[in-house]
């Protein structure tokens, strides 16, 4: 391995040591020729296009409560990662994990256990298409105003509960608040759809959850 | 240790790059009579501030086709990309901002996407990335979870896509692939092992360029799922999403 890298190195060395050797030839063939009327001295200062940053992208993290039915309001956390498509429409990946509680019939029955702790577990991810419905300014006070926006926001996802993988609809609503231009602060309520066969028959729950977070765009 | 000391070193000189971007700020001067500022990057936002031919104006960022722009009296505003197009850089050419075209979708390299569907009755997730090796050809893996309510499937398959007008915004596209599947039976169920096949897949789609970076793309595909019985299993799937590409 060293003995390659020792190699390489002396291949790279041998290629500059040339390089200069010719360029040092060069220099007295270019001066014996008529020396230049015009030194031209233009200092070139493009810009180049790709030198705008470009902050398309939203990483963030949020906490709040997700009422999982028949297993209580239990405190979820998560973290979110959005591309900006256009000033309407962005994609979200979201993904969250809550641990749930007893059911009212576990607690009152006494022994009987319906889910291990492990399966007490909930964690989700969904993928969700998002639009900002309302853009707006919000006014604090006199003299500060913060760019807002509502947005509608939809997807599919997995909801991991229970033992099971479960296919997961989501649908809610977000309020972004933008303090700096840089930094965005998320008030989200999403319903979390799935069908769940735990007690016997197979029946629709929803999931209301409710969050605060941050995030940042880069 | 040693090995850490390229990335350590490719990250700082990211680091580096990102402090050099933030110092030097691309300043343009308006060449239209003037340019509108609005309070926010979106064209709900209302109009607070307007800066006319021959000022100079400093571009901080960039969101979506919306620049934020500083003016030198100190007021900062986001611009749209129809107006900072018209703007001179300082050799006094037009600004040149990458903007996205159809253009862009045809020569794109790399592409990422997600798509929803029915694989056999259940219902699939699916992600890809995609590779261009040449204009028609687009080599693809694809990781999917189809979720049902008798069992659960990992699909994870590699495939090539043969696009049929490369440069058209719509185009009919074939695949072909191979690929494994991991089913396991649903917990409330009797429990049976979980088993795991490799498969073979053909199909048919089609792709619709949408705006800027966005794509549309639905497919059909047909899966034969070699199993370890005497009979090969068949599942059809229906799929259609959304790509960006790159």
């Amino acid at each position: 391995m060293e003995s390659r890298f020792l190699v390489l190195f002396l291949i790279a060395l041998l290629a500059t040591s040339l390089g200069a050797c010719s360029r040092q030839r060069a220099v007295p063939a270019s001066a014996s020729g008529q020396p230049p009327v015009i030194e031209p001295e233009v200092e070139r200062r493009e810009i180049e296009p790709a030198r705008i940053d470009t902050e398309d992208f939203e990483v963030g993290i949020y906490a709040g409560q997700l009422s999982v039915e028949d297993f209580g309001v239990n405190t979820v956390a998560g973290a979110h990662f959005t591309y900006h498509v256009s000033e309407g429409f962005f994609v979200d990946v979201s993904g969250g994990q809550t641990d749930t509680e007893r059911t009212s019939f576990e607690r009152l029955s006494g022994a009987a256990q319906l889910l291990t702790d492990s399966q007490r577990d909930y964690s989700y991810y969904n993928v969700s298409l998002g639009y900002n419905i309302l853009p707006g300014e919000s006014f604090i006070g006199r003299n500060r105003a913060f760019n807002t926006s509502l947005y509608l926001i939809g997807g599919v996802g997995k909801t991991d509960f229970a033992g099971d993988d479960r296919f997961t609809l989501n649908i809610g609503v977000g309020l972004r608040l933008m303090p700096l231009d840089w930094l965005a602060v998320h008030a989200d309520v999403r319903d979390y759809i799935y069908d769940i066969d735990l007690l016997g028959q197979e029946k629709t729950s929803h999931n209301l959850e409710a969050r605060i977070g941050v995030s940042f765009f880069f | 240790m040693r090995r850490w000391v390229p990335i350590i070193a490719f990250g700082l000189s990211l680091f580096a790059a990102s402090g050099w971007t933030q110092e030097r700020r691309p300043e343009v001067t308006v060449e239209d009579p003037f340019i509108e500022l609005h309070t926010g990057p979106g064209r709900g936002y209302p109009i607070f501030y307007v800066a006319e031919r021959g000022e100079k104006i400093a571009v901080l960022r960039r969101r979506t086709d919306w620049f934020q722009i500083e003016v030198p009296r100190g007021e900062r505003g986001w611009v749209h990309i129809e107006q900072i197009a018209r703007t001179l850089d300082m050799e006094g050419e037009p600004l040149d901002v990458p903007g996205f075209s159809i253009d862009d979708y045809t020569q794109r390299r790399w592409e990422v996407g997600v798509q929803y569907g029915d694989f056999g009755g259940a219902n699939v997730i699916s992600a890809f990335g995609g590779y261009g090796l040449t204009e028609n050809l687009q080599f693809e893996l694809w990781i999917g979870q189809a979720l049902g309510r008798f069992s659960d499937s990992e699909i994870v398959h590699l495939n090539i896509s043969h696009l049929m007008f490369p440069d058209k915004r719509v185009t009919p596209l074939f695949t072909l692939g191979a690929g494994t599947i991991n089913t396991s039976p649903k917990a409330t169920l009797v429990s049976t092992t979980d088993r795991r096949d490799s498969m073979a897949v053909a199909g048919l789609g089609v792709r619709a360029y949408v705006t800027r970076r966005f794509v549309f793309r639905a497919d059909y595909k047909a899966y034969v799922v070699f199993t370890s019985r005497n009979d090969n299993e068949e599942v059809r799937e229906w799929k259609a999403g959304f790509s960006f590409f790159f």
